[in-house]
């Protein structure tokens, strides 16, 4: 028994709560020895889940902790994405993807993690604590927990407006946040860029960007100092269906092109440029193959897996043969911003439809619970842990601060020049610069 | 230092006309190193080789070749032994800083059209593609929104981009890049990224290039926040503030002019860089301040001479730095002289005259005298015919003229 606990704690980090309940279940394989045969890692699983919610271990679990540790086994577990790839000038990768029970409960959590603060961030901003621009992130989760799945903290990600998730997806944390959303000074950018300017560098994270199509040329610019520095690393440059029709967009992809440059354009097609639905915006709407010589792939992008899958493809891809363009076929549940409510353009069974068919997080959910990798109990549990942390960041934030007023004048300049700064009557707000 | 500048071509006042006279008595010997007798409006400059370098883009000038080779020829040779540093002609000056610091450091790389294999259109990055290869000077195509954006992307790595308009005119399609991102990623990241990013083009009324190749930007450009602005005047300033843009930490936008490309000068051999946010004192003087920069400080120059035959003293201040302003230099001179005149390129509405003495206004009102003048071009697109086009910049006459209205 003791052997088997301290094997257990060797392998595995417990985020939650401590094994004792596991060291106590004979048959619980959550350390297997390498089976060649999935199917019976996959029985021994079944088994074991089963027998933990077994009579003989009931009274025991009331005793001991009346939240149980759900899996963190890494055991593969071998799926298949909703649809199979498209490809545009290239091999598709195959659609089934290998995952583990310990992935899909974080892809989980990560995504239950963003709904939850997106829409905490809708009360917020009708609350009037958020204001000017609020683009919502809600439906889209599976693309930034996806991708970041597939990618290491050196490879570059840069995306627009939308980047609430995609922030928190690199390592942000709530209180940044929830405290830049409010312009409070514990914001990611200290309260000066707002909902629209997200940027984490140490973890390369390029933005965070308001003009639509402008941050792509820059994620390509990402991607040639990665070549120019030899860091076999690779950008992913996100755009929206809407800005698919910039022209700097292709500029910088045949210049992408041109230089052999580890780019990758992700378009995150969900369906509607603000108010206006990609028919009648993109003569063809078919974005991963306006690449022309740029291969292309186009992705079930409600479904993670299949995004993690078409990422990891891709960062292949870019680091051997230059720019390849996804579209993320995925879809927002919110308006474009919080001014625009959304159902003026698209009708509400629409928007129901896809909720009920092909939210991300119904998907995970459903794929745990058919292989048994968690009760519904312990998924509600963490959505309630979720709820929980986004309630106590926003307390959080709510207390801090807002900025200094001798902030407004720095960081205008990298060293502001050795000179003080005056308010607009030159008496008051005084700075002095670095 | 002593500099000796070869006079490059007289009749700048004279409109229309084709032919250009040197007279190597007009090229004067001085004590002072930024004191210059220059016309500024011709830039067919004859080297000592015997080669012809006229501006390529202005094909009217291949039919005026200057007569006066000999001349030239001579006194080159006569001054290269004697005197300390190396004379070179501006755009060397920008090719040699730039050179300098790309060997300096390896994050610095050339982004631009034809800056690689063609060499530059104005020749200052030629060489630099076969000695440091592709990676780091690169030929872009014509998409100034993308390449400069991209180079921006780059500089919030760590890279040192060196992006060049071909035509300052031409970065207008990049406005956007050059507003939100270069000049706001510093601030809205809360100074997480920096951008050291050069961005530097010719610009300025040329010779008959016509409306949309005539643009002077530093206007446009001058409220973005976040951005440094410099102008460079002299093959010495061109050089220094070429190195210190490149080593600056904040996106700089150097503006160059068309037609100060082949000024020839003496600059020191060894290392050095002009400070940034500097204005140079060009000619020290009591009764009134002007201010100026790029090629006009050779128009006031010329001007200059005649206000000093008619007995005036003028004090002429080229201001290098059109954002921010060095009001130190600026306002101890106006403190001194309590009259100044703006001589600018740009156009009255909105340009940096406007800016400036809005600033010197504020800040010395109670040290001036008289109301402050400001010459500027016209407010209308540069037309082609050359007459039209000598009217549209200010001349000479009319400087000397401003400065005898300001000083009754």
């Amino acid at each position: 028994m003791p052997t088997l606990l301290s094997a257990w704690f060797n392998s595995h980090q417990p985020n939650l709560h401590p094994p004792s309940f596991y060291s106590l279940s004979l048959f619980r394989s959550s350390h297997p020895p390498p089976s060649p045969n999935p199917t019976l890692a996959m029985a021994l699983s079944r088994f074991a889940s089963s027998s933990r919610s077994g009579s003989l271990l009931k009274p025991l679990s009331s005793a001991i902790s009346l939240r149980r540790p759900i899996s963190t086994d890494t055991t593969p577990i071998t799926l298949e994405t909703s649809v199979p790839f498209t490809a545009h000038q290239c091999e598709a990768p195959s659609r089934t993807v290998q995952t583990s029970a310990n992935e899909l409960l974080t892809f989980f959590r990560d995504m239950a993690l963003m709904r939850r603060m997106e829409i905490a961030a809708d009360s917020l901003y009708k609350a009037k604590l958020i204001r000017g621009f609020c683009h919502l992130y809600d439906g889209q989760e599976a693309v930034a927990v996806g991708m970041e799945a597939a990618l290491t903290k050196k490879d570059c990600i840069i995306t627009a407006y939308r980047d609430h998730c995609t922030f928190m997806a690199r390592g942000g944390t709530l209180l940044e946040v929830f405290a830049e959303l409010m312009g409070r000074q514990a914001g990611c950018s200290r309260g000066k860029g707002g909902s629209m300017h997200f940027y984490k560098k140490d973890s390369n994270f390029y933005g965070g960007h308001g003009i639509v199509g402008a941050q792509v040329p820059l994620g390509c610019g990402l991607a040639f100092a990665q070549k120019y520095s030899k860091d076999e690393a690779v950008t992913f440059a996100l755009y929206g269906d809407g800005a698919a029709n910039q022209g700097q967009l292709f500029e910088a992809l045949n210049i992408s092109a041109l230089w052999d440059l580890p780019a990758i354009l992700v378009c995150e097609n969900n369906h509607y440029g603000m108010g206006t639905a990609e028919w009648r915006a993109a003569k063809s709407p078919a974005y991963y193959k306006r690449g022309d010589y740029a291969p292309g792939l186009k992705v079930d992008g409600m479904d993670v897996l299949a995004v993690k899958q078409a990422c990891t493809f891709a960062k292949e891809h870019a680091l051997k043969n230059g720019p390849i363009i996804l579209e993320m076929d995925t879809y927002r549940y919110h308006g474009h911003s919080m001014s625009d409510p959304g159902s003026t353009y698209r009708t509400r069974d629409e928007i129901t439809g896809v909720r009920q068919e092909r939210d991300p997080i119904e998907r995970i959910r459903k794929l745990i619970l058919s292989h048994d990798l968690a009760t519904e109990k312990e998924l509600k549990d963490i959505e309630k842990e979720v709820r929980k942390e986004v309630d106590d960041a926003i307390a959080q934030a709510k207390e801090n601060p807002v900025p200094e007023s001798s902030e407004l004048f720095t960081n205008v300049y990298a060293k502001g020049l050795g000179v003080e700064s005056f308010g607009a009557d030159r008496k008051e707000v005084r700075a002095t610069l670095p | 230092m002593a500099a000796i500048f070869q006079g490059v071509g007289a009749a700048a006042a004279l409109p229309s006309s084709p032919s250009y006279s040197f007279d190597s008595n007009k090229s004067v010997f001085s004590p002072r190193r930024s004191f210059s007798v220059r016309k500024g409006a011709s830039f067919a400059v004859v080297r000592s080789d015997g080669t012809v370098n006229l501006n390529p883009k202005d094909r009217r000038a291949q039919l005026l070749i200057s007569n006066a080779v000999a001349t030239k020829a001579d006194s080159a040779a006569a001054s290269s032994s004697s005197k300390p540093g190396h004379e070179l002609l501006l755009f060397e000056a920008l090719l040699e800083g730039l050179e300098e610091e790309m060997e300096r450091d390896p994050h610095v790389c050339v982004m631009g059209e034809d800056v690689g294999h063609y060499g530059g259109s104005y020749k200052v990055t030629k060489g630099l593609a076969k000695k440091f290869g592709d990676l780091r000077v690169l030929d872009t195509p014509i998409a100034e929104n993308s390449f400069t954006g991209m180079g921006i992307g780059a500089a919030m790595t760590g890279l040192r981009p060196v992006v060049e308009g071909m035509n300052m005119g031409f970065l207008l399609l990049a406005f956007n890049q050059i507003s939100n991102n270069c000049g706001m990623l510093h601030y809205t990241s809360g100074g997480q990224f920096t951008i050291p990013i050069v961005i530097r083009g010719p610009g300025g009324v040329g010779r008959q290039l016509g409306a949309e190749h005539s643009q002077r930007l530093e206007s446009y450009f001058q409220s973005i926040p976040g951005i440094q602005m410099v102008a460079c005047s002299t093959p010495y300033n061109a050089k220094g503030l070429m190195k210190a843009a490149i080593r600056s930490e904040n996106p700089v936008i150097l503006f160059e002019h068309v037609l100060l490309y082949n000024l020839k000068e003496r600059i020191p051999d060894e290392d050095y860089i002009c400070n940034l946010e500097e204005a140079e004192m060009v000619r020290p003087g009591e009764h009134v301040t002007i201010l100026t920069y790029s090629r006009m400080r050779y128009h006031v120059m010329q001007a200059a001479k005649t206000l000093v035959n008619k007995g005036y003293d003028p004090e002429v201040i080229d201001i290098r730095s059109l954002k921010p302003f060095d009001l130190f230099t600026i306002g101890n001179s106006v403190k001194k002289t309590h009259r100044v005149l703006i001589v600018e390129e740009c156009m009255r509405t909105g340009g940096i005259g406007a800016s400036l003495t809005a600033a010197i206004t504020e800040n010395f009102n109670d040290y001036l005298d008289a109301p402050i003048m400001c010459l500027s071009s016209q407010d209308v697109p540069t037309p082609y015919a050359g007459t039209l086009e000598e009217v549209t910049v200010v001349q000479p006459a009319q400087i000397v003229t401003a400065v005898e209205q300001l000083c009754q």
